[in-house]
């Protein structure tokens, strides 16, 4: 079919819910206001609209509002846990434990504090992507002040054992922060139900607007501070300051109370049509889901399609479908997806794989399309392939000796 | 990243894939690169005996699209080509003919490597004639 085109690459972003549009628009104009105005009505239906939104998404968490601080995204929510937990409670210790799979606002920010007198541990995971309990807990000491784990992971949608760890971080009272980037939304994600602390979120990865997303801090048992990393007018009750993205948030709001909703429904639709995806593929010989498939996001997959590499595969269907590849060819660095290389996948099978993300909009006809279009996308690549002909041919592959270059 | 046209071209409507008998004596068979890379090319090349001309060409390539066209590109420019003249072929002109974005320049510099590895193998098999012929 010409000119069709099809979206598997809902861990980028995902399309914002028409319902959401639809109640955006009138706080860009008829409703436009500051909603830190408080001496006329403009201010006021603002802030009235924020506290509506802040309601819809402390409802989607089963939180209190007052601990939603509204941000521009996950990566400043990360920042701000992590930098303005780590200032806050730097009387208490400077050491935190995170993992090697987590997303670079985490890592890159945790590198940052390094540099100023931080200690961080990075946990290895296990070859399903999991971490070890026993390790993390091993790994906390007296100046251990925070655990960042992620929800779930964007790459393979690996979910953690939120609540043993949330457990552990009890026992030891130190504070759990999470990014929940890819699990908000998609699946239950209650905060205090499981011990976390902190935890981060955006918009556009819910059927939401891009621009947008909160952090969550526990207000009671225990209270959480966090030193703010943005300084201004003292917004969000101190922690964030900058005139908020009224219409931003709405749209935010409004993904929040969908989500809740219709977050079951969704859910099974989508890892029935990620089985049939992935029964599709296994009709090809030499094909590996990466990561726990117990403990997984409903609606992604990770695959690899052994003596094949990602992007040149991408390349044979790039023009009708659209997903990521653990390849990493096309940046400047050789290097392959840093989170397969953690599961000890061999680079070789890093190189060869692509992350499937379904979304709200993903149809059964989409995934039919794609399987058979990217079966034949592999068959293509094999065609071509020096290695598959050698494997085809019995050649052990660990016995050359290849000139890496 | 957007690819030039003829990138896409020589991806999906590759020059000479295949596969030459490497135990003859006149085929050359050149293998570089690692699957831990995300890069590997053999190009094989078949010389005419009498004339020193290669007369025919063959790849296959794990790799990206720049990769496979640079195999691909390779190929169509060995064939007709002697084997001295082979050796002269510079990464750069596939760079140039396929407008490869900074990123891929590794790329032609693999299929520089694939053209030369398969000289030397077929030279190593045929050491004395090619030496006689460079000479006459």
């Amino acid at each position: 079919m010409a000119g069709r085109k099809i979206y598997l690459d809902n861990n980028a972003t995902t399309p914002c819910d028409p319902r959401v549009v639809e109640a955006m628009v009138p706080y860009f104009f008829e409703h436009h206001g500051n909603a830190a105005s408080r001496n006329h009505p403009f201010g006021w239906e603002a802030e009235e609209a924020v506290d509506y939104a802040r309601e819809q998404v402390a409802k989607l968490l089963d939180a209190d509002e007052k601990e939603i601080i509204f941000t521009s995204g996950a990566t400043e929510s990360d920042n701000l846990a992590i930098k303005g937990v780590y200032e806050m409670y730097s009387r208490k210790g400077n050491h935190i434990i995170t993992v090697k799979t987590e997303h670079k606002a985490v890592l890159d920010t945790c590198n940052k504090l390094e540099k100023h007198g931080a200690e961080v541990t990075y946990l290895d995971v296990k070859s399903d992507g999991m971490i070890d309990l026993e390790e993390l807990e091993a790994a906390i000491k007296p100046n251990t002040i925070m655990v960042s784990v992620m929800w779930a992971n964007n790459e393979t949608g690996v979910i953690q054992p939120m609540k043993e760890i949330g457990a552990i971080c009890e026992k030891h009272g130190v504070l759990f922060f999470s990014d929940a980037t890819q699990a908000v939304g998609k699946i239950k994600t209650h905060p205090r139900e499981v011990g976390v602390h902190l935890m981060a979120f955006t918009g556009h990865k819910m059927y939401g607007p891009k621009g947008v997303g909160a952090l969550y801090v526990s207000r009671k048992n225990p209270r959480v501070k966090v030193t703010a990393q943005m300084d201004g007018g003292g917004h969000e009750r101190g922690m964030r300051s900058g005139t908020l993205n009224v219409p931003g948030i709405v749209g935010f709001g409004k993904a929040a109370e969908i989500a809740m909703n219709e977050m079951e429904q969704d859910a099974a639709r989508l890892s029935s049509l990620r089985d049939k995806l992935e029964k599709g593929f296994f009709e090809l010989e030499e094909v590996y889901i990466n990561g726990n498939v117990n403990s997984r996001m409903p609606h992604v997959t990770n695959i690899s399609f052994k003596h094949v590499e990602g992007e040149g595969l991408m390349m044979t269907f790039n023009q009708e479908i659209a997903l990521s590849s653990g390849s990493a060819c096309t940046s400047a660095s050789l290097e392959p997806s840093y989170v397969l290389v953690a599961l000890g996948l061999g680079d070789d099978l890093a190189h060869s794989s692509l992350r499937f993300s379904l979304g709200r909009f993903t149809t059964e006809e989409d995934v039919n399309y794609a399987i058979e279009a990217i079966k034949k996308g592999v068959n293509h690549m094999r065609d071509l392939s020096p290695i598959w002909e050698m494997y085809k041919e019995g050649v052990d592959l660990s016995k050359i000796e290849w000139a890496a270059h | 990243m957007a690819y030039s046209n003829k990138v896409i071209d020589h991806f999906h409507n590759p020059r000479n894939v295949g596969t030459l008998d490497k135990a003859k004596k006149n085929v050359g068979t050149g293998l570089v690169g690692a699957p831990e890379c995300g890069d590997v090319m053999r190009l094989q090349i078949e010389v005419d005996e009498a004339t020193g001309v290669i007369q025919d060409a063959k790849f296959k390539t794990f790799g990206c699209g720049s990769a496979i066209a640079s195999s691909s590109l390779a190929t169509e420019w060995l064939k007709g080509k002697s084997v001295d003249d082979a050796l002269k072929i510079d990464n750069m002109d596939i760079v140039e003919e396929l407008a490869l974005p900074p990123v891929k320049i590794h790329c032609s510099v693999l299929a520089e490597d694939a053209i030369k590895a398969a000289i030397a193998d077929y030279k190593s098999k045929n050491g004395v004639s090619v030496e006689a012929q460079a000479l006459a």
